[in-house]
């Protein structure tokens, strides 16, 4: 096996420059390398606005950069979004509220053209794995806020892709719900065998979750530490309890501490703006 | 949240009897303001803002009792005539209604897809909207002759415009989370158009289909006129107009009729929104 096939994600001296009004142009993204090896589950950490919502976006070709290159799947990003090689959860669930749950979870199968016993069968197939079955014909404002974020992680799912992106995907929660789906999430993890991408501003969760954290500054945003988990797995709810899980959570707040100053809320929103606006065209 | 399945039908039905019940307290309470002015002003001898008499304010009665008199000596009964008039004038104002909603509609689609198209027709499609339709519908007729098709034209151009104007709001109304998404699935733009913005524009488009459905009733009936078609209720307005000084609860009945029609055409398409439009209840406008 080569080298490139183990590597879910290779990042290679990734610039995002947004333009901006009147020529302040902001530096989302400096120079990032990075490499994400099959099967890692990868957080990405840091203040807000430090570009880790964009590097997401530009790893999925949501957001072309300025320069550098990235492999997904060992092929060009666009190609791989082509190839429809990944699924992608946001902060918000982002479901259709016309259609039902079962008709959500379908649609990316239906962008492919499977026919309709297929997709049925593998909604239902879907929502066991997110232990909903039962609810494929309710309406999403009929469920609650964490089982509209695990209908949203079954249709990123429904595809079986490599690679699952996943921007703040519980930061909406309550802190209780947020701790049943982390496990949830890496029971899932482990048995579809993607590699995840995670962007988190939770130390905690970044920790628990992962395979190995990466710690980035702002403005530019780079890469200012790449912390090892080396937890056991699988990870349960006493591994919140485990004296090396504090000492890692102690170790990547450091990093934090030391990547640099956070920004101000006015910052994040501008970039976000600018992040929505490139999107747009 | 989630809607119990046995009390379901109960809701239902109470919400409907209930909303029967405040329609005809309004109704009742409209009846007793009208005979109220009425007694007020025959018993002060009111000469401001006009006479009150049986001639400028019939009685609701005689309106009604109108209906169920014969229309001439020997003649059907007034809601006899008035009913196929009705039904003459609601065909035309069901086929322009079609036809003004579905250019409406498709405006609303060629606007939203190109900006340059939206910039250079817009403005003149707002403009053809101050142009008053008394003025457009004799042109209509010289035009496409005297018929159902001239009438449905002309009471399909009171239909359009509200549509175009919301389908266009609605189609840019989705998440731009939910385009995201599209994008990462490498979403052609008809695939775009169909599974996203369409459907998102549905509360939209709806709100202006009901604003729609009772214009083109209107303008159905303004459309009759300079067609000299007598079968509708256009021409049933006209024809009793002239005659308003000896038998003004003619008139009156024939409004009654005339409203009877725009509700139910709003009626229709309120029914067709909730079959057709299940947005969570904060996307329902």
């Amino acid at each position: 096996m080569s080298a490139l096939a183990d590597v879910a994600v290779s990042l290679r001296g990734v610039s995002k420059r947004y333009a901006g009004r009147a020529g302040r142009a902001v530096d989302a993204l400096s120079s990032i390398d990075l490499d994400v090896r099959a099967g890692e589950f990868v957080s990405l950490i840091g203040p807000s606005g430090c570009g880790k919502s964009t590097l997401l976006r530009v790893i999925g070709d949501l957001i072309a950069p300025t320069d550098g290159e990235i492999l997904v799947n060992g092929k060009p990003a666009h190609q791989a979004r082509l190839d429809r090689d990944y699924g992608i959860v946001f902060q918000d669930p982002v479901l259709y509220d016309w259609r039902t749950v079962g008709r959500n979870i379908a649609l990316p199968l239906e962008m492919l053209r499977w026919d309709r016993s297929t997709r049925a069968a593998r909604v239902q197939e879907m929502l066991e794995l997110v232990e909903l079955t039962g609810f494929e014909d309710h309406h999403p404002w009929q469920l609650s806020g964490g089982m509209q974020q695990r209908v949203s992680i079954a249709r990123a799912l429904s595809l079986s892709p490599a690679l699952l992106l996943m921007d703040e995907p519980f930061g909406a929660l309550d802190e209780m719900t947020r701790e049943r789906l982390n496990i949830e999430l890496l029971r899932i993890w482990e048995r579809s065998g993607s590699t995840v991408v995670f962007v988190t501003h939770s130390i905690t969760e970044a920790v628990f979750l992962s395979t190995r954290v990466v710690v980035m500054s702002s403005r530019p945003g780079r890469v200012a530490a790449v912390v090892d988990i080396d937890l056991p797995q699988p990870r349960e709810a006493e591994t919140r309890v485990a004296p090396r899980f504090f000492e890692l959570v102690t170790l990547v707040r450091g990093r934090l501490r030391g990547a640099g100053a956070e920004l101000d809320v006015g910052e994040a929103a501008r970039e976000e703006a600018l992040m929505l606006a490139e999107e747009e065209r | 949240m989630v809607g119990g399945g046995g009390t379901g039908a109960d809701n239902w039905l109470s919400r409907a009897v209930s909303n029967g019940l405040v329609f005809f307290a309004v109704l009742l309470g409209l009846v007793v303001l009208w005979e109220g002015f009425r007694a007020f002003g025959v018993a002060l001898d009111l000469k401001w803002p006009f006479e009150v008499n049986d001639r400028t304010m019939p009685p609701v009665y005689e309106m009604v009792a109108q209906l169920f008199r014969p229309s001439r000596r020997n003649g059907p009964l007034l809601l006899n005539v008035l009913l196929k008039a009705a039904l003459f004038t609601g065909r035309e104002a069901a086929l322009g209604f079609v036809l003004g909603a579905l250019t409406g509609f498709l405006l609303g689609i060629a606007f939203a897809h190109s900006r340059l198209l939206e910039r250079g027709l817009l403005p003149y499609i707002v403009g053809s909207q101050t142009v008053p339709i008394l003025a457009i519908a004799p042109m209509v007729v010289i035009w496409l002759g005297r018929g159902l098709f001239s009438v449905a034209i002309i009471a399909a151009y009171l239909t359009f415009f509200p549509v175009t104007i919301n389908t266009l709001r609605g189609l840019r109304s989705a998440d731009p989370r939910a385009h995201e998404l599209m994008n990462s699935y490498a979403a052609s733009r008809w695939s775009v158009l169909w599974k996203l913005r369409v459907p998102a524009s549905m509360p939209y488009l709806f709100t202006a289909l009901k604003v729609s459905a009772p214009a083109s009733v209107v303008g159905a009936i303004i459309g009759e006129l300079p067609s000299s078609i007598q079968g509708g209720l256009g021409g049933a307005i006209l024809n009793f107009n002239q005659y308003y000084v000896t038998s003004p609860s003619s008139l009156w009945a024939t409004n009654i009729i005339a409203a009877l029609l725009g509700i139910g055409f709003f009626g229709v398409v309120a029914l067709a929104e909730r079959l057709v439009v299940h947005r969570a209840p904060e996307h329902v406008v």
